[in-house]
């Protein structure tokens, strides 16, 4: 049986992916501020890590990692707000990817498990 | 705390303070530009130790692999043993071979090269002269059509090194080439791809040498080249890039003036603005930017919701020098 990331399609996917959904989240004003100023070559590499994580494919990214990663950002008021709408998103370019609604809602699941980590919740909460 | 052993002396590298620093504050000479990771001005080799690999971003997998990093981005987490680039061997030498004015602030300089150098039109390569000043320069040469090496320089007030270029006396003189580097040039494959090339100042030397390689690769889709500047005086090259869009019906060359007036075919506005008005959607389209970095920067995020793909924006921004620490300047 192919795996969820096989299924989408692989790399090539992930590609297509990141560009829809991160044009939808620059456009999203309650989202977009959080990337203001921020280096797009940089950016680009960070997009591609996560949506091949959340296509279930191979990547590098541990729980301390998420936490590490958006430390910064909760300092600075990262909600579930913001998660809801990068998950919203990402379901919406998806969907315009015309990919089956069974697999999107398990690439959601995958993001929803990395809540806890990426709004840095104690660990026993999570 | 780390320590590095450099020209047989060790020294140790306090939190917070890059291996340039220390360097610099123990009195060696290292070239350095940006001081902000962009240049590479200031490559070194680790003979020993793991360098950090933020200070290895951005740099060629065979320069990585080589323990090559970027001194100024550099907070070792251990012992490093360091030699200098030069020392290394890596780069190679050039002569400078004439100078000639573009306009009233930007010259043309001509390299004559080590004759196995090759190199990508829009690529850098950091100029080291006999002083140990460093600056980075865009190569605006195609070597289908030019013999040399051809920088295009903006002449400042106290420049350092476009003060030492633009000497008579430099002429005939050897220069230290770092590089080349980057990845803003034209690559082949995709011969109908609509291009897009954006730049400010002396970005139009990466640009212009971008299109015109891509014209003589055969490039069949439409290449729309815009140049801004802040006054009229700031454009060059505008009679030569004339010439190239009357030869090839698929140039379009856009100069543009923030500040008017604006002579009859110049643009007077924003040129990121007048871009994206004339060419709105970026789909489907290679995005090539350089210059200014905060034209450049913004511009990245522009071009990519204007539908480019983010794996196709190649941008090159042009970050200033900055001054070294001297050994002065040491607590």
């Amino acid at each position: 049986m192919s795996t969820l990331y096989e299924r989408l399609g692989g790399e090539a996917a992930v590609n297509a992916a990141v560009d829809i959904f991160y044009r939808h989240v620059l456009l999203d004003d309650r989202i977009n501020y959080w990337f203001d100023g921020i280096d797009m070559d940089r950016q680009a590499a960070k997009q591609k890590a996560f949506m091949t994580m959340a296509f279930g494919g191979p990547h590098a990214y541990s729980g301390k990692d998420m936490r590490k990663a958006h430390e910064a950002m909760v300092a600075k008021g990262l909600n579930d707000t913001h998660f809801d709408a990068v998950a919203e998103n990402l379901d919406k370019s998806l969907s315009e990817l015309n990919v089956p609604r069974a697999d999107i809602d398990e690439v959601l699941a995958i993001v929803e498990s990395t809540r806890g980590d990426v709004l840095g919740r104690p660990a026993e909460t999570v | 705390v780390a320590r590095i052993h450099f020209g047989g002396n060790a020294y140790t590298v306090h939190e917070g303070s890059t291996v340039l620093e220390v360097l610099e504050r123990e009195g060696h000479t290292v070239p350095s530009s940006c001081r902000s990771g962009v240049c590479q001005s200031c490559l070194v080799r680790a003979t020993k130790g793991t360098p950090p690999a933020a200070a290895q971003a951005g740099l060629k997998d065979t320069l990585i692999a080589q323990g090559y990093f970027l001194a100024c981005r550099a907070e070792p987490g251990e012992d490093l043993e360091i030699i200098s680039a030069a020392d290394s061997g890596l780069g190679t030498t050039a002569t400078v071979a004439g100078v000639r004015p573009l306009s009233a602030r930007v010259v043309e300089v001509a390299l004559r090269p080590e004759p196995d150098f090759a190199y990508w039109p829009g690529q850098f390569v950091t100029l080291i002269n006999p002083e140990g000043v460093a600056r980075s320069y865009s190569l605006a040469s195609v070597p289908a059509h030019d013999e040399h090496l051809l920088l295009q320089v903006a002449v400042l007030p106290g420049g350092v090194m476009s003060g030492w270029l633009t000497a008579p006396e430099t002429l005939g003189t050897r220069v230290q080439v770092q590089g080349p580097h980057g990845n803003c040039f034209y690559v082949p494959g995709a011969p109908g791809q609509p291009l897009f090339l954006l730049g400010t100042g002396t970005g139009l030397a990466p640009l212009q040498a971008i299109a015109r390689d891509a014209l003589h690769q055969g490039h069949t889709g439409e290449i729309h080249l815009f140049h801004g500047a802040l006054t009229e005086e700031g454009l060059y090259q505008v009679d030569e890039l004339r010439a190239v869009e009357a030869a090839h019906g698929n140039f379009h060359y856009h100069p543009g003036v923030l500040r008017g007036p604006a002579p009859a075919g110049i643009h007077e506005g924003k040129i990121d603005e007048h871009a994206l008005a004339t060419v709105p959607s970026l789909a489907g389209h290679r995005v090539f930017l350089c210059g200014a970095p905060e034209l450049v920067r913004p511009m990245q995020r522009k071009a990519f919701l204007a539908g480019a793909s983010m794996q196709a924006i190649f941008a090159d921004p042009f970050v200033p020098a900055a001054a070294p620490v001297t050994p002065e300047s040491c607590a």
